[in-house]
């Protein structure tokens, strides 16, 4: 066991974890933020998508002790209100379905919009192509990045 | 106007109850409307015809309706209480949804599966909010001491125009609370509908969008430990021993314990399927160092029965495709003599592996067992066919087990079987401590309750006009016999034969989102395309001729065949008009349509250019699933489960080396992804104002047959072997 301290949603967290823990589960079992869900643990579905320093990130593979000082955001800090323009985008388009990989699939679509505010739909695609939606949401999806993207 | 009972016989299917704090609150039977088979009936419990739906007129006019049902991704949280409300006449903004949970001292029985939650519930849920709106305009008529029939609702407001007296509904609803049940009440026409068939969104939206609390996996509670699993690694295999002493000292670990599921004797529910006897639990603080733990822990195994492998399966099933059945399933005319007399004989088999649910929430539960009662909380389809095993398995009385729903990361059939239920139940009574199971993606993956692996050969014979002379179907699953035999084209050939064979094997199987019709559509829709080929005629004409012939000179009784010919060519007429069927868009293209689940499905898929895998570029989709509750969610499941069944005939596959599952987890197991979706979708739905039936099943059975059918037209090659990406077929012609 270390004690860590992470920089989370703008607040500083301090945990005690053993040093191989993933941020998924520190985020999830330590700190009460459960909105980045498990679904694989071997960054193929991206379920556990957070933002690193801005960055779309996979949490499950993404151990305590690599992050340093590193900017952490969870679905929970990506707005206040939950009016972030991809959030927006989502409820306007009434993407889910199961809900489950839906908070991965926005913490992408928003990384990829910071850094590509009009993406193509192969853009879209490409970068969204590491989120698995077992609801076959796929179309909806792409509408409400495109519909963000115009906000 | 219908008029509808509100009880028949002793039965009740409406009763208003008291509410401390003012307002009406009504209690209803949410699924009492439902004609079930007598098979049905005798399954369920007694409790089962009690009220479990209830809605409450807050004295602030705000009306919450109480959703019994497991939501599981098909939106009925937010579909059903849209027709409660559509008959109560409230304004959707003042509705609350909350969800039920079972067994306390109101609600009683609930289930979900099958499609058939807005069917079932249809005409209970109407009743209720009639019923309510009924005692309200009683309510006002004595306040106002006018006639009941001269006062109009809307949108939560009563009014009397003739006296000008107006009240919203939390005006009258304690008033309300003491009017009679009335015996009988009249339901709104269809035309007069202003929240049915209007588009509401999830009513969980806002939540799921900002990640909060909703699923099993997120429940934490005070003192809960983490609980995780170690199955046999191979079907056919039992545990044997191991030695847990220095997995036990690992850090945060509490305890590493073999323990029965299911001891010898137990009574097991339909609902057990696929659980395994013996498990190894392992528990500790946290889901990582319980992971470490299992990495560390050396189980020994031992075999038990024989260890299959898919080799074995697709042979065995071969061979029975060769034997004919002792008593056919369904048999007209005589096909043997037809095929002799046939100017051209079509034949083909087609096949598909095993298939893993693989929600993207994996099976979990949380437990809280004491001497005094058993607190169960979590992802179940079925929990009360589940509470009845834990009571037996715990021996506890079944009034003492609690178990309630959170929302579902998904079912597709999965959740129906509740073994971990059983097993987090008996973990946390083992430990004397609330638990949470979890299980890993690969537990999950490799547990079993798969989609069966198939097979089926069809035979069909045309006379020298092309006409479809004979029909002969013969197919065979892994436990589980394939064949709907009074489904088309039964009904539309005169010489008619379907046969089925079931193989019993020990790689545990269950329902999978559309069960049997999700690979014996796409196949039966393939085949169709093939001797429509023969019979040198249009593909989409072809299936029309055969409905003509079903509407028009049924073969046999009408009666026996599962289908109504009208609405099935109906769709697919529809779907025709649509896609503009017949013009030269310069892309492939493949038609199919299907029945199941009580609602008729046509589609025309169209692929992009090129490669040996094009992508799906459109879909046409036409649906006759009678009336659409919420066309905004409908859609989303028209278009989901069309993606669930090209991403599944395409990419999946679950295969066994000696009963070991060769797929854990998604880097071996394929499923659809963003780039391979396709690209647009357009749903129609028919317009007939018939009562609502399936939807969240009926689009995935067909989109794999007008998938094939176009990616014959693309590439020249008939894929008869799914996942179709690693088949490779030989050119036609």
């Amino acid at each position: 066991m270390a004690t860590f301290t992470l920089n989370i949603n703008g607040t500083k967290q301090e945990v005690d974890v053993d040093p191989s823990t993933p941020v998924l589960w520190v985020l999830r079992d330590h700190l009460n933020l459960v909105g980045t869900k498990y679904g694989c643990g071997i960054a193929q579905c991206g379920a556990c998508t957070i933002h690193l320093n801005g960055t779309a990130t996979r949490a499950c593979m993404l151990t305590v002790s690599s992050v340093g000082n590193s900017e952490i955001t969870t679905i929970e800090g990506l707005s206040e209100n939950g009016d972030h323009p991809v959030q927006k985008a989502w409820l306007e388009v009434d993407v889910p379905q199961c809900g489950y990989c839906q908070a991965g699939q926005i913490m992408t679509a928003s990384a990829l919009l910071d850094k590509n505010p009009n993406p193509s739909d192969e853009e879209i695609e490409m970068a969204m192509n590491g989120n698995i939606c077992r609801c076959g949401t796929y179309t909806r999806i792409k509408k409400a990045v495109k519909l963000a993207s115009k906000s | 106007m219908t008029l509808v009972k509100t009880k028949i016989g002793r039965r009740a299917f409406i009763r208003n109850t008291g509410l401390a704090s003012g307002g009406l609150v009504i209690g209803f039977s949410w699924l009492a409307s439902c004609k079930m088979t007598p098979e049905q009936v005798n399954s369920l419990p007694k409790e089962w015809f009690e009220l479990n739906g209830f809605l409450k007129v807050g004295d602030n006019g705000m009306v919450t309706i109480m959703s019994p049902n497991p939501e599981i991704g098909q939106n009925v949280k937010t579909s059903m209480p849209m027709i409660v409300a559509e008959e109560l006449d409230v304004a959707w903004k003042n509705v609350i949804v909350e969800q039920a949970p079972l067994n306390t001292d109101i609600f009683t029985r609930q289930l979900a599966g099958g499609s058939q939650s807005i069917r079932q519930g249809w005409e209970s849920l109407r009743m209720a909010g009639a019923t309510a709106r009924h005692m309200l305009k009683e309510a006002a008529a004595q306040a106002w001491e006018v006639s009941a029939d001269e006062i109009t609702t809307k949108d939560g407001v009563l009014t009397h125009e003739a006296s000008g007296n107006s009240a919203g509904y939390g005006e009258m609803a304690s008033a309300a609370a003491n009017i009679e049940v009335p015996e009988e009440v009249a339901l709104k026409d269809n035309g007069d509908f202003s929240i049915i068939g209007t588009d509401k969104k999830n009513v969980d939206g806002e939540k799921i969008v900002t990640g909060k609390p909703l699923f099993g996996l997120d429940v934490y509670k005070e003192g809960m430990l983490t609980a995780m699993i170690v199955h046999p690694p191979a079907f056919g295999m039992k545990y044997k021993g191991m030695n847990a002493d220095a997995v036990k000292s690992m850090p945060g670990i509490k305890d590493v314990f073999h323990f029965e599921v299911y001891p010898e004797g137990i009574e097991k529910q339909w609902s057990d399927q696929g659980g395994i006897a013996e498990l190894v639990a392992i528990v500790g603080n946290s889901t990582w160092e319980c992971m470490q733990a299992k990495k560390s822990l050396e189980v020994e195994w031992e075999q038990d029965s024989t260890a299959e492998s898919t080799s074995y399966h697709e042979e065995a099933l071969a061979e029975l495709l060769e034997k004919p059945t002792e008593t056919p399933a369904r048999k007209d005319g005589d096909v043997d003599s037809a095929f002799k007399n046939a100017a051209k004989i079509v034949e083909s088999t087609y096949s598909a592996p095993y298939l893993a649910h693989n929600t993207m929430e994996p099976m979990n539960f949380f437990a809280h067992v004491t001497p005094e009662k058993a607190e169960l909380l979590g992802p179940i389809q079925t929990p009360e066919f589940t509470e009845k095993t834990v009571a037996a398995r715990l021996g506890m009385p079944v009034e003492k087990i609690d178990i309630m729903m959170t929302r579902m990361g998904g079912g597709f059939g999965r959740r129906l079987y509740g073994p971990f239920v059983i097993e987090a139940a008996v973990i946390s009574q083992k430990m004397n401590a609330p638990i949470k199971l979890v299980y890993s993606r690969e537990d999950d993956m490799t547990q079993g309750t798969y989609r069966p692996s198939y097979k089926v050969k069809f035979k069909a014979g045309l006379d020298a006009e092309g006409n479809l002379i004979a029909w002969h179907v013969r197919g065979a699953g892994t436990n589980d016999d394939l064949i709907f035999e009074n489904r088309f084209p039964a009904g539309a050939v005169d010489n008619y034969l379907a046969e089925k064979h079931s193989l019993q094997t020990n790689v545990t199987t269950g329902a999978w989102r559309a069960p049997r019709s999700n690979f014996i559509a796409g196949a039966e829709q393939a085949f169709i395309d093939e001797v429509a080929e023969a019979a040198g005629k249009d593909p989409l004409d072809f299936r029309l001729e055969l409905f003509d012939r079903a509407i028009n000179n049924p073969v046999g009784d009408p009666k026996q065949n599962d289908y109504d010919p009208e609405r099935y060519a109906g769709v697919l007429k529809l779907v025709k008009e649509k896609a503009n069927w017949g013009s030269e868009s310069g892309k492939a293209r493949g038609v199919a349509a299907y029945y199941c689940h009580n609602s008729y499905v046509a589609q025309v898929i169209e692929l992009e250019d090129g490669g040996d895998m094009p992508r799906v570029d459109n879909i046409w989709c036409a649906v006759d699933c009678g009336i659409v509750i919420n066309p905004l969610a409908a859609k989303n499941q028209i278009e989901g489960g069309m993606i669930d069944g090209i991403g599944h005939s395409t990419y999946s596959a679950m295969t066994f080396n000696d009963g070991k599952p060769e797929q854990t987890n998604f880097d071996r197991y394929r499923l659809i992804r963003h780039s391979e979706a396709p690209k647009n979708i357009e749903v129609f739905f028919v317009d007939n104002g018939i009562d609502p039936t399936g939807l969240g099943e009926p689009s995935l059975p067909p989109a794999i047959g007008a998938l094939s059918n176009a990616l014959y037209k693309a590439t020249g090659r008939r894929y008869y072997k799914q996942p179709f990406i690693n088949d490779r077929p030989p050119l036609v012609g």
